[in-house]
């Protein structure tokens, strides 16, 4: 096992917000699936509810096609009045806790998120590490980084000194997928879209703003996924070490 | 728009005594919503400061056309006053309800006391009298759901101040013939939207919705927005019924 040259090791800060992000990271995800499994129905556009078609369904909870309505009624004799029904079925919800532990671990993301894009741009890690050099602006390096991802992965890597493709999915993430699922779920505040209401534009409304976040989240968790895998493959030791202590 | 129904009878019962000592003790109002040492409850308290000090003041939700009007669900409560839910342990049957409704509302009168210098009880007819206003807003669930309506009400603000509220105000208490009771403060109470509407789509408010008069507070979720009003009692100070494991500011 080789120690890390100085100049690789991941800083101090970089390895604080790491592990500040993976704890709040995996609370909005298990609250999140909480809260998914409340009305596992998703919609675009403005407005979308068990009285109007979804865009999909999934079967994660017994409010899954619950179907448990009473007769649906018009408010008006008038034609194409609106439609209700009352609910009979009592549906699983455990939101009380799931949306507090979501905002609460979304104010350690984001402000861990500040953070780091604050020390990262004064201390030039941005610059320095996760953009890519001016030569590797290259699709030819690009294809060889992605195909080397199949083959036998040298077990030491570099701690703090990336590969391009490494740099390009921590780019996504970082001002990407995290900037989106942070704006989209603004989106469903009903004070911050009373405030700014330009949110509701931009993501089709805010039905729409859940579907993205939904998305977006599972495009995060699919990293997370690949992310841990690449760890152990490269030597999870010398990865774990790199990423705590800093050696 | 699910929320625990914290009032059951026992619960009432208990409650009450409680509250009675409470007020002897003068240990249940606090100043501001309080938070239990429960570190969920210090992050809703956070993410209410936070919005009252970067939001600006009070902005106007998006107010959308009569095209836009969709299908809307009744969840919660439908109807106190249905006697099938008599022995339901989670909705509570009022008697009151059903003779009211049975008399078309005629009789029903909507209290208004605490810190105002003019106590007194509104009939519909009264709050009809004021005038109105109409907006069509989207009605934000917890669930994860919405759904936009037409709502024709009275400007909660209106009302307030026809009953006299006094300057030490801080919170406005609303109770409903379910037993269900919510506070908001005097940022979202004096909104210009926060209306007690008596209409919906242009017809009374229906049953499954409200009826005769409900709160739509259009700048948090659509728990807040109380159903069946039946007594609104205004404070200088938080009133405490202990954590009921929902967030308390629901902006979010």
């Amino acid at each position: 096992m080789t120690a890390l040259s100085a100049n690789t090791r991941h800083r101090r800060w970089v390895r604080l917000s790491h592990w500040l992000v993976t704890v709040s990271f995996f609370a909005l995800a298990f609250s999140g699936y909480e809260i998914l499994m409340v009305h596992p129905r998703l919609y675009w556009g403005e407005t979308g509810n068990d009285l109007t078609p979804a865009l999909f369904e999934l079967p994660i909870s017994r409010n899954y096609h619950h179907g448990g309505w009473e007769k649906t009624e018009h408010f008006s004799k008038t034609s194409g009045s609106p439609l209700s029904a009352s609910r009979s079925y009592e549906i699983f919800n455990q939101n009380g806790w799931g949306r507090s532990l979501h905002f609460l671990a979304a104010w350690v993301l984001v402000i861990t998120g500040l953070f780091y894009l604050l020390a990262g741009i004064f201390s030039g890690h941005i610059k320095q590490r996760l953009w890519p050099a001016a030569k590797e602006f290259s699709a030819r390096l690009f294809s060889k980084d992605f195909i080397s991802h199949f083959r036998k992965i040298p077990p030491v890597s570099n701690g703090g000194n990336y590969g391009l493709l490494q740099k390009y999915t921590y780019m996504a993430v970082i001002f990407l997928l995290l900037p989106l699922t942070a704006m989209t779920g603004l989106t469903m505040s009903p004070a911050i879209t009373a405030a700014y209401p330009f949110l509701l534009k931009i993501f089709a409304g805010a039905q729409s703003a859940r579907t993205i976040h939904f998305f977006a989240s599972f495009l995060l968790l699919l990293f997370l996924v690949v992310h841990v895998i690449m760890v152990i493959r490269s030597g999870f030791r010398q990865q774990m070490r790199a990423m705590t202590i800093g050696k | 728009m699910k929320k625990k129904y914290h009032i059951t009878r026992r619960k009432a019962i208990v409650a009450g005594l409680t509250s009675l000592g409470g007020i002897l003790l003068t240990g249940c109002v606090k100043k501001s919503p309080p938070t239990y040492g429960n570190l969920l409850r210090m992050g809703d308290a956070l993410t209410y400061a936070a919005h009252r000090a970067l939001l600006p003041g009070q902005s106007l939700v998006k107010e959308y056309q009569q095209s836009d009007i969709s299908a809307f669900p009744a969840t919660g409560t439908t109807n106190p006053g249905d006697p099938a839910r008599r022995g339901d342990h989670e909705v509570a049957y009022s008697e009151a309800y059903a003779r009211l409704h049975s008399g078309s509302f005629n009789d029903w009168r909507l209290q208004v006391e605490g810190r105002v210098a003019r106590p007194g009880a509104y009939s519909l007819a009264d709050l009809k009298g004021f005038s109105a206003r109409t907006q069509i807003t989207r009605h934000t669930c917890e669930e994860g759901w919405n759904a936009i309506a037409e709502w024709t009400g009275v400007p909660l603000r209106t009302v307030l101040n026809s009953a006299g509220i006094m300057t030490s105000a801080r919170y406005v208490n609303f109770h409903a013939y379910d037993g269900y009771m919510e506070s908001i403060d005097m940022l979202d109470a004096f909104h210009p939207q926060t209306i007690l509407a008596y209409g919906m789509n242009g017809q009374d408010l229906p049953v499954p919705h409200g009826a005769p008069v409900r709160l739509r507070v259009e700048t948090q979720i659509g728990y807040k927005s109380v159903k069946y009003l039946q007594r609104i009692v205004v404070t200088d100070e938080f009133v405490d019924t202990g954590d009921t494991g929902w967030a308390w500011y629901t902006g979010i």
